[in-house]
């Protein structure tokens, strides 16, 4: 500090606070202080940028997400399904099956198998359910799983049939 | 990251050559260097579109669907508007700081000898750069796309015996339809970028190679008086700024002035009032129209497009007659006939806009 001009910048803002002269400590804090400032912008960006790309992305699948969030669906003219046989309709998104049974009683299920997620098929000469992935059978009243693979039951929904229609709500 | 994994990578992959060959890099120094950043904005925009090109294709349906999807994405996608807008004002910050780019590289003479090929891939570059930006003009299919393309290609379909025919082949059909957003949208999402990518690729090589150029004033100075910057950090760093920069322009842009849709493209109805082409191609539709009023008929639109042809290829080879061993006066030469094509833009785009 003898000669004046020698010393940088930073000596003399140390010596201007009269403090003990630590090199690396301004290195930090002023590094530091870039770092954090640096940072907080990338995120800033990073978020402006990134949002509207998520959003612009996801909008399909909030869509999706709309239409799978309805309680009831109204088919018409299903009331004369003849026994004994199913029909596959759409319950907001998902495959679903109506069974109108032989002894007249009325079944609806998603038609998703619980194992893999494959389409069920309504098997008339057997009555029951079947999944052809994995071999997976349901109960086609109950939605019972019965054999196979399947984890669980599928899904019940109520039926209502009316003169004209047939009303599937969600259970 | 910390110093271990940074070591551990620069080790494993054999960074420290690439960052020895990048620190070895430098950038001159002198009173014209900010024209140095355009080529580095231009590669910038070219990223951006190449992005919001990709997130416009998850959307975007060719065809006789086309203006709906396009409605869509503006109308009904979260921040549609937003990709199609930055797509849209990039696409055209795209086309100027090429502009800038070139016009730079010209007065600057960095095209002279071993930088031929720069020159002639640049304007390879511009010039897929024009063919991106009038095909996707046409993807929307609204009704100023529409007429915009018609009008387009009306130009080469008055080229002697091959001209027909090669406009029908473009258009796919005698009229533009959804055959010809088809075969643009192919052009402008597959083919262009096929094209486009590799010869970019050999530009941006032809740069590393033979480093930046500096102008022949500041050439002509002794090695010591002459400055520079390395690349690595120093010039990246202000590229990057630059980046920044033009992100923020292209960002403001596309928000304050979303890029509008209009009506759906009707092939029966009349072109709309004061139907004019982007700025890119206003000189040109200038000069053909004033060409058409001075030598009415076809006599007009064949001399407009001789200029033009005998422009270009001039101006293609420059390099070859504005050489470093012929006196100065030559080399003048190409600088007013530079500041005469720049001239002649400029005054034939302001007029085409006071005549629209």
């Amino acid at each position: 500090m003898s000669d004046i001009r020698e010393s940088t910048d930073r000596e003399n803002i140390a010596a201007a606070f009269d403090e003990e002269l630590d090199p690396e400590a301004a290195e930090f804090t002023r590094l530091g202080f870039v770092k954090v400032i640096g940072g907080i912008m990338t995120l800033a960006y990073a978020g402006a940028i990134g949002y509207p790309v998520y959003k612009y992305l996801s909008t399909p699948v909030e869509k999706s997400a709309e239409m799978a969030a309805v309680k009831e669906v109204n088919l018409p003219n299903l009331d004369k399904l003849p026994k004994g046989s199913a029909y596959m309709f759409k319950f907001g998104v998902r495959p679903s099956l109506l069974i109108h049974h032989a002894d007249d009683t009325w079944t609806a299920l998603t038609a998703v198998c619980t194992h893999m997620g494959c389409t069920v098929a309504y098997n008339t000469a057997t009555a029951g359910i079947e999944c052809h992935c994995h071999g997976g059978r349901y109960d086609a009243k109950t939605g019972e799983n019965i054999s196979g693979p399947p984890p669980r039951p599928l899904k019940k929904f109520v039926v209502t049939v009316a003169a004209g229609s047939v009303t599937v709500r969600r259970a | 990251m910390t110093t271990r994994t940074q070591e551990y990578l620069i080790e494993r992959l054999g960074l420290a050559d690439v960052i020895a060959v990048a620190r070895k890099k430098t950038v001159p120094l002198h009173k014209h260097s900010f024209w140095y950043y355009w080529g580095g904005i231009s590669l910038f925009c070219f990223l951006v579109q190449l992005v919001t090109g990709i997130l416009l294709l998850l959307y975007y349906r060719p065809g006789p669907e086309a203006f709906e999807s396009v409605r869509q994405i503006t109308f009904e996608t979260h921040f549609g508007w937003l990709i199609r807008s930055v797509h849209n004002w990039s696409a055209n910050l795209f086309l100027l700081s090429v502009f800038i780019h070139m016009f730079s590289v010209f007065f600057m003479k960095a095209y002279r000898a071993p930088r031929e090929f720069g020159w002639f891939t640049g304007l390879g570059l511009l010039g897929l750069g024009l063919v991106f930006g009038f095909s996707g003009y046409l993807l929307p299919m609204d009704e100023l796309s529409y007429f915009a393309t018609k009008v387009g290609l009306d130009m080469p379909s008055n080229i002697p015996i091959i001209g027909p025919p090669l406009a029908n082949l473009i258009r796919g059909g005698l009229e533009v339809s959804e055959f010809t957003v088809q075969r643009f949208f192919t052009l402008h999402a597959v083919i262009l970028p096929l094209l486009f990518l590799p010869l970019l690729g050999i530009h941006l090589w032809l740069v590393q190679k033979h480093g930046n150029a500096s102008p022949p004033e500041e050439e002509s100075k002794p090695i010591v008086e002459r400055k520079s910057i390395p690349f690595f950090p120093n010039f990246l760093a202000k590229d990057l700024a630059m980046w920044l920069i033009t992100l923020n322009v292209i960002a403001l842009l596309a928000a304050m002035f979303p890029w509008q849709l209009g009506e759906p493209a009707d092939p029966l109805s009349a072109a709309p009032v004061g139907i004019h082409p982007e700025w890119y191609f206003m000189s040109q539709f200038q000069t053909l129209k004033v060409m058409g009023r001075l030598f009415p008929g076809f006599a007009g639109e064949a001399i407009g497009m001789g200029l033009f042809t005998v422009g270009m290829v001039l101006w293609l080879l420059v390099p070859f007659y504005d050489i470093r061993a012929l006196a100065a006066k030559r080399a003048k030469t190409a600088t007013y006939f530079g500041i005469a094509v720049v001239g002649g833009l400029i005054i034939m785009t302001i007029w085409g806009y006071l005549a629209v």
